[in-house]
């Protein structure tokens, strides 16, 4: 049977123009999809989309939908306008958690394609912002049926609402020199640890976890996670110093020491007449640069683990908020190294689970009780890495001082210092 | 009633399985990467073993025609495996060179577009928008398209002098981060508040406490339980829009876009930073919003004839100064640029560097 086709004078012309138009793509779903159920449900959204670009207005409101033993991971949406648009008036999202780097089997796809094809709208994205696979459009009686057949092939779904969200990692180690650590197996210990946080939103707003392999932060972790995991490392960069040579032979010596020596942070970097590098180690802050610039000649070194920072988020409400240095360096060798920076994680969210206020972030929680009391609650001691300087104000009751002083050289001298 | 199924709680996934076998062989001993071409890079392992990325832009809200074709190419030239950047490209990994040009062509001819490595105009990070989101003030689609459509050749061609990251948010909660150009709506005026729906939707006191200034205070109206906003304090940010549907902040007239550059989330050089006001009172105009697009292509174009290589657009203005890019890029400067949030204080000049 042939469907009324809403006409969508708008939306055609963003089938114009050379980049993949997301609107023919839809059309193809209407129009050329054996599943009837599929053509109507993918008419109406289009209907209702060019009645949003004419009045420059949003129709979805949100819900509560869910699927059996769960309290998140699905994005409700009904429509404002149902009465018009029935077919697509419950366009439910799923959020499903990807595998740890973004990797899949087009096998895999498939099988994922055809699963949703049965059951939604057949519009699917790679990834959200969060990071999850969206499976954009269904009912609610269907996001069960579908949750139900890809949850038994080893899929989940991810965080929505205050919860501990879906984490996200770069590709890594899987294919990238700069990797300094283990960045699935951290991102999987830290999130799978905290499934029933994900599925059951009970926390004061959402925690996230982002895992880059290297400083260069693909994945935006000091921005945009409550909880950041970067590779590092702390002994000396690798120099090849043949390579070094070999790149100036070929761009000449004026372009790296205009775009290496000068561009180093803290002028840890010298060129010396015989054209190779000089690297002071104890003043390089491990920015990259350098690497990203020259990488068959400099390579990060071999004793390598991850800083840990806490707090990062966007606007709402205090102002946006980076994350805080709290582990300046952590080892990630041993399945005991992961196991306490997972420790470290749940002592992190029980204690905001208790002290923060609704809808307040982990990094708000921090601004209003200060670095230092949050670093005593969760039992992590100062250091002068936490901070870009120590305070300028004086205004400040200091007369622990004596004891703070003792305890600083102590374990100093515990640390072998 | 039926039985209900229990999930299974597996979590996150493990990659492992769906990784490329070259990838799996040498997870961890890479050795160096390089840039044959823009769109593609070589990465050698410390075992001799090499890999070529593909990387291609979509159109990211896939229909499943267009995921099974994505498939297909893989399929044909990949071994089947893929990869999806943070930024939604798709990636391909061959381990043989010669499979680069016939994929490149395959893909190209399917419509899809490779390119986005390195110094490029990368996707447009991109959120839901009109197609999906609860609380959009615009499209998100639609405008990445527009923009995609008249970027491509940047997108295309490494000649920027670092990479540019590009994001677009449909209100003022910023799903899409931080950018070296972000293009989100800014909200010009109050809430208007439907008194008549307040009671029975809205948690007020949980809507009070959301307003970052605490310019709403609960308030009887028409003999019902209502909220008002105090206009002189509300900052317009939206904030009491999510839990309270009838604080109307999105308006087909008001609701604007503003440009912010230099968020940059990278540690290289300098420490990461966040995106700072340009330009406001951009209209918001579908289907195409050409005056948004108009003033980003100033600003790449600008970018690219003045900074040099490897500076981000947040370095590039720390060397010229804001009144030289104000100047380059042609827009006001005014008084709607002077922060005045907590910490505003850190970002006025203190010194006497003045550039003339």
């Amino acid at each position: 049977m042939a469907i009324d086709k809403h006409t969508t004078p708008m939306l055609d012309q963003l089938e114009t123009g050379p980049w993949p138009s997301f609107i023919s793509g839809i059309k193809r779903l209407r129009d050329e999809h054996p599943e009837p159920r599929i053509n109507e449900m993918t008419n109406d959204l289009l209907g209702q989309l060019e009645h949003s670009y004419e009045t420059r207005k949003g129709y979805w409101k949100g819900g509560t939908v869910s699927v059996f033993g769960y309290g998140g991971g699905i994005i409700p949406r009904f429509s404002e306008v149902g009465k018009v648009f029935p077919k697509s008036k419950e366009f439910h999202t799923l959020r499903v958690q990807p595998p740890a780097g973004n990797h899949y089997t087009t096998g895999m796809l498939r099988q994922l394609a055809d699963s949703w094809e049965k059951y939604g709208s057949g519009l699917v994205t790679f990834h959200g912002q969060t990071g999850n696979i969206m499976f954009i459009g269904t009912d609610t009686t269907n996001t069960q049926h579908f949750f139900d057949e890809i949850n038994e092939y080893g899929w989940d779904l991810g965080g929505a609402g205050p919860c501990v969200r879906t984490a996200m990692s770069c590709v890594g180690a899987a294919r990238c020199e700069m990797s300094c650590t283990n960045e699935f197996k951290a991102h999987r210990m830290l999130v799978n640890n905290f499934t029933d946080d994900v599925h059951r939103p009970a926390l004061p707003y959402k925690f996230k976890f982002k895992v880059s392999g290297c400083p260069n932060d693909c994945q935006n972790a000091i921005e945009r996670s409550d909880f950041a995991v970067l590779g590092t490392w702390r002994d000396d960069m690798k120099v090849d110093q043949a390579e070094v040579k070999s790149y100036i032979a070929d761009k000449g010596r004026q372009y790296y020491i205009d775009n290496v020596i000068t561009r180093c942070p803290t002028q840890a970097l010298s060129l010396n007449d015989d054209d190779t590098l000089s690297v002071n180690n104890r003043d390089c802050v491990r920015c990259m640069h350098c690497l990203n610039v020259m990488p068959k000649a400099l390579h990060p070194g071999d004793d390598k683990g991850v800083t840990i920072l806490i707090g990062g988020k966007r606007t709402l409400k205090i102002g946006d908020l980076m994350g805080t240095v709290v582990v300046p360096f952590k080892k990630l060798e041993t399945e005991e190294d992961y196991e306490s920076m997972v420790e470290l994680a749940e002592t992190i969210i029980d204690f905001w689970a208790e002290n923060g206020l609704e809808h307040e972030r982990c990094g708000e929680m921090i601004e209003r009780i200060g670095l230092a009391n949050f670093l005593e609650a969760i039992g992590v001691e100062p250091d002068p890495n936490m901070l870009s300087h120590p305070r300028q104000s004086s205004y400040i009751r200091m007369d622990g001082w004596d004891e703070a002083a003792e305890e600083w050289f102590a374990r100093q001298a515990e640390a072998g210092n | 009633m039926a039985e209900m199924r229990e999930p299974i709680e597996s979590g996150c996934p493990d990659p492992w399985q769906y990784m490329h076998p070259v990838m799996r062989k040498n997870f961890g001993m890479w050795k160096y990467h390089e840039h044959p071409r823009p769109g593609v890079l070589l990465h050698v392992a410390y075992s001799g073993d090499k890999i070529w990325t593909v990387k291609a832009g979509t159109q990211r809200i896939l229909d499943v025609f267009s995921l099974r074709k994505l498939c297909d190419i893989g399929d044909q030239f990949a071994d089947g495996y893929i990869h999806f950047t943070l930024r939604s490209n798709i990636e391909y990994m061959v381990s043989e060179e010669s499979k680069v040009q016939p994929l490149i062509d395959s893909l190209e001819e399917a419509g899809f577009v490779v390119g986005g490595t390195q110094n490029s105009v990368a996707m447009i990070s991109h959120t839901q928008g009109w197609l999906h989101c609860d609380i959009p003030g615009t499209d998100a689609s639609g405008v990445v398209k527009s923009m995609m459509d008249e970027l491509i050749d940047e997108f295309r061609n490494a000649t920027m002098p670092n990479r540019v990251h590009i994001t677009t948010s449909c209100c003022q909660i910023n799903c899409g981060g931080q950018g070296d150009i972000a293009i989100n709506i800014q909200h010009t005026k109050p809430p208007k508040i439907n008194h008549d729906l307040v009671a029975n939707v809205c948690e007020r006191p949980s809507v009070v406490a959301r307003c970052p200034v605490a310019a709403i205070r609960p308030a009887m109206v028409n003999g019902k339980p209502s909220l008002e906003v105090d206009e002189r304090k509300c900052i317009c940010c939206g904030a009491c829009f999510p839990p309270c549907p009838p604080m109307q902040i999105n308006d087909a007239e008001h609701s604007k876009l503003a440009i912010w550059v230099g968020g940059n989330h990278s540690n290289a050089r300098g420490k990461p930073t966040f995106q700072k006001l340009v330009a406001a009172g951009i209209p918001n105009n579908p289907p195409r919003w050409p005056e948004a697009t108009a003033i980003v292509k100033r600003i790449l174009k600008a970018y690219k004839e003045g900074a040099k290589d490897w500076e981000r657009i947040n370095e590039w203005i720390e060397r010229i100064g804001w009144p030289r890019f104000f100047e380059e890029v042609e827009l006001p400067f005014t008084k709607y640029h002077i922060d005045t949030w907590r910490g505003a204080r850190a970002s006025f000049n203190s010194s006497s560097y003045i550039r003339f």
